[in-house]
């Protein structure tokens, strides 16, 4: 075997070894979708069926007892909005740490993650207490807000490292050129950032998708997103496996789809800095 | 058209000077060179005077008017940068007409200008590429149109030439010194290349450490420098410096009373190749630079000192040989050994 045989065999090892570890990590999504196509039965049965008569009752149930393009206009509306939000407060705050940094802009940013460090539970009480008092329980506005605030620290310190990639003095030249500070960022800054701009906008996006906590605990009927739609089918209900598959499915599946149609983007995203 | 006035600027980043109590005073029309090893402050004092970087103390005035806390853009100057600073995502005409656009230029003018300074720049056929399809040259002359266009009263270029090629570098150069030529506008320009300095300036401020160490044309500095520095820095070859005991007793007679608070300079265009009877410096052949129409002949005096000697066909002697040179007495500058300053 020559040198370059060996190191085929190697690549192909390391090919097939790729496919098992993708395939153990997708089984669980697979088992979801074929799961929701049984029947009750079928879905407990000893041992699981991997042929059977496909049937799309769960389905037809759920639309049947809730309103699901509510909860995902739900999802869709706090997702997007959310990220929204915080780009338009991320933007100018990346802007001004990344071209502007004094001696704690490090510091700030340090503090800023570590806000992420906090459990959620821990400020429970009091968000909720605050969004009663306003009347914003079971609203869109109040996951908007929350979740363009909890998202906040992770965009910005993306958004910082993109930001830094851009040359000083192209924004000098464009201040020479007379271009005010909001000139320069939506004429300079946003066209150069723009492929790191989306892919962190779609990173969030996806993340405030599957977002439980609040989403859970703030919501009930009005304002629920898809999350909490599976919730409710887990909890009150008993385990009703068919079910819960389909209704797992149909939460996923917009934002699968959505993230299958941006993966070039997205890949970026969740690799940024990494090679350069 | 103005000139640029600058009094007592002193420049400090936190608890660290970097620029001390500058004075200048450029004319109106005047091609100034900023000069000096990395580090001098060459490029801060063009920043400052650009308004990117701000003034610890002094004034800066561009014509009649103080500057100090005018905004870039305001202060009649454009900037050519190092890098060329090109906004990549817009094509080369954008490129040129952002800074007319900022400030809400009617269409046609921008039009007209920027056609205007293409035709100058031979940069017409390329209006509608973006920066990544031109080679850098052109990138550079793209840089220069974007602050024509603007029609400053004073031209800022940071460098411009330091990352093109030899060739380049050459004819983009002469470009420069045309278009001062043309526009007959303030140019300031910073360099470390002396041979810019030389080739473009009206004038040429040397600095050292954030001080002004000599202000003059460039043949003022190559006849008469202020000190070692200054006599170093400018030709190439750098000067030679000697102490007395580098000197023949011939060339002790004829200089005057060189001791050890004196050393001499001699550029190594002016020694010559002498009879042994009229050697001023004695020095053992170490290795010779053959360039064609000059060879650069490396020597080591008795001393231990090295030095270089210009000449126009290569000595034939071999290496290690003693080779005898003397110059002429106007061509010899004097230099106080502690200070470095020039002694008559």
């Amino acid at each position: 075997m020559t040198d370059r045989d060996k190191q085929k065999l190697k690549n192909q090892v390391a090919i097939i070894g790729a496919w098992i570890v993708a395939g153990l990590f997708f089984f669980p999504i697979f088992w979801l979708f074929l799961t929701s196509f049984k029947t009750e039965l079928q879905a407990i049965s000893d041992p699981p069926k991997l042929f059977f008569v496909p049937t799309l009752e769960n389905y037809a149930l759920i639309e049947e007892r809730t309103d699901y393009f509510r909860f995902a206009w739900s999802s869709i509306v706090t997702s997007f909005g959310g990220t929204a939000l915080a780009m338009f407060i991320a933007i100018p705050a990346a802007y001004a740490m990344a071209f502007n940094p004094t001696r704690w802009t490090k510091d700030i940013l340090l503090w800023m993650l570590s806000t992420k460090m906090l459990p959620a539970v821990g400020v429970l009480m009091p968000i909720y207490l605050i969004c009663q008092k306003f009347g914003l329980l079971d609203t869109k506005l109040a996951l908007v807000i929350i979740f363009a605030l909890i998202n906040l620290p992770i965009i910005i310190i993306i958004l910082f490292n993109y930001f830094r990639e851009i040359p000083v003095e192209i924004l000098e030249a464009s201040r020479m050129d007379g271009a005010s500070t909001f000139n320069e960022i939506t004429q300079v800054v946003l066209p150069l950032a723009w492929g790191g701009i989306a892919s962190t906008a779609l990173l969030s996006i996806v993340l405030l998708w599957n977002e439980a906590f609040w989403s859970i605990n703030l919501t009930s009927s009005d304002a629920g997103t898809l999350v909490s739609l599976v919730a409710s089918f887990s909890s009150p209900e008993g385990l009703f496996w068919a079910k819960l598959s389909a209704v797992s499915t149909l939460a996923c599946a917009p934002i699968m789809v959505f993230g299958w149609l941006t993966q070039k983007q997205l890949v970026r995203g969740l690799t940024f800095g990494a090679v350069k | 058209m103005a000139g640029v006035t600058i009094t007592n600027v002193s420049k400090s980043y936190g608890d660290i000077q970097v620029m001390y109590d500058i004075n200048l005073e450029i004319s109106d029309g005047e091609f100034v060179v900023f000069v000096g090893p990395s580090g001098c402050g060459k490029s801060t004092l063009l920043r400052m005077i650009a308004g990117l970087e701000e003034i610890t103390s002094g004034d800066i005035s561009i014509g009649d008017r103080v500057v100090n806390e005018v905004a870039p853009s305001k202060r009649g100057v454009a900037m050519v940068f190092q890098t060329y600073a090109l906004y990549p995502h817009m094509s080369v005409f954008n490129n040129m007409a952002f800074g007319l656009k900022q400030a809400k230029t009617p269409k046609q003018e921008i039009d007209k200008r920027v056609r205007a300074a293409a035709e100058v720049l031979h940069i017409s056929e390329y209006l509608d590429r973006t920066p990544r399809a031109l080679s850098g040259g052109q990138r550079q002359r793209v840089a220069i149109g974007r602050a024509i266009v603007r029609e400053p009263d004073v031209f800022l270029f940071d460098e411009p030439l330091s990352n093109l090629d030899a060739a380049l570098r050459v004819q983009t150069r002469l470009e420069i010194a045309r278009l001062h030529n043309r526009l007959g506008s303030t140019m300031i320009y910073v360099t470390h290349d002396q041979v810019e300095a030389m080739t473009l300036a009206d004038k040429i401020v040397v600095l050292r450490d954030g001080r002004i160490e000599q202000v003059g044309t460039p043949i003022e500095l190559y006849e008469n420098p202020a000190n070692t520095f200054v006599a170093q820095f400018i030709g190439s070859p750098k000067m030679n410096f000697f102490g007395s005991d580098d000197l023949t007793d011939t060339s002790q007679e004829s200089f005057k009373n060189i001791d050890g608070e004196k050393i001499i300079g001699i550029r190594p265009e002016h020694l010559q190749a002498c009879e042994d009877d009229k050697s001023m410096i004695k020095g053992k052949l170490e290795l010779i630079e053959q360039l064609g129409e000059y060879a650069l002949v490396h020597l080591i005096a008795e001393s231990g000192n090295e030095f270089i000697v210009k000449m126009p066909q290569p000595p034939k002697a071999a290496k290690g040989e003693t080779l005898n040179f003397s110059t002429q007495d106007n061509l010899v500058h004097y230099f106080d050994h502690g200070s470095g300053a020039r002694s008559v």
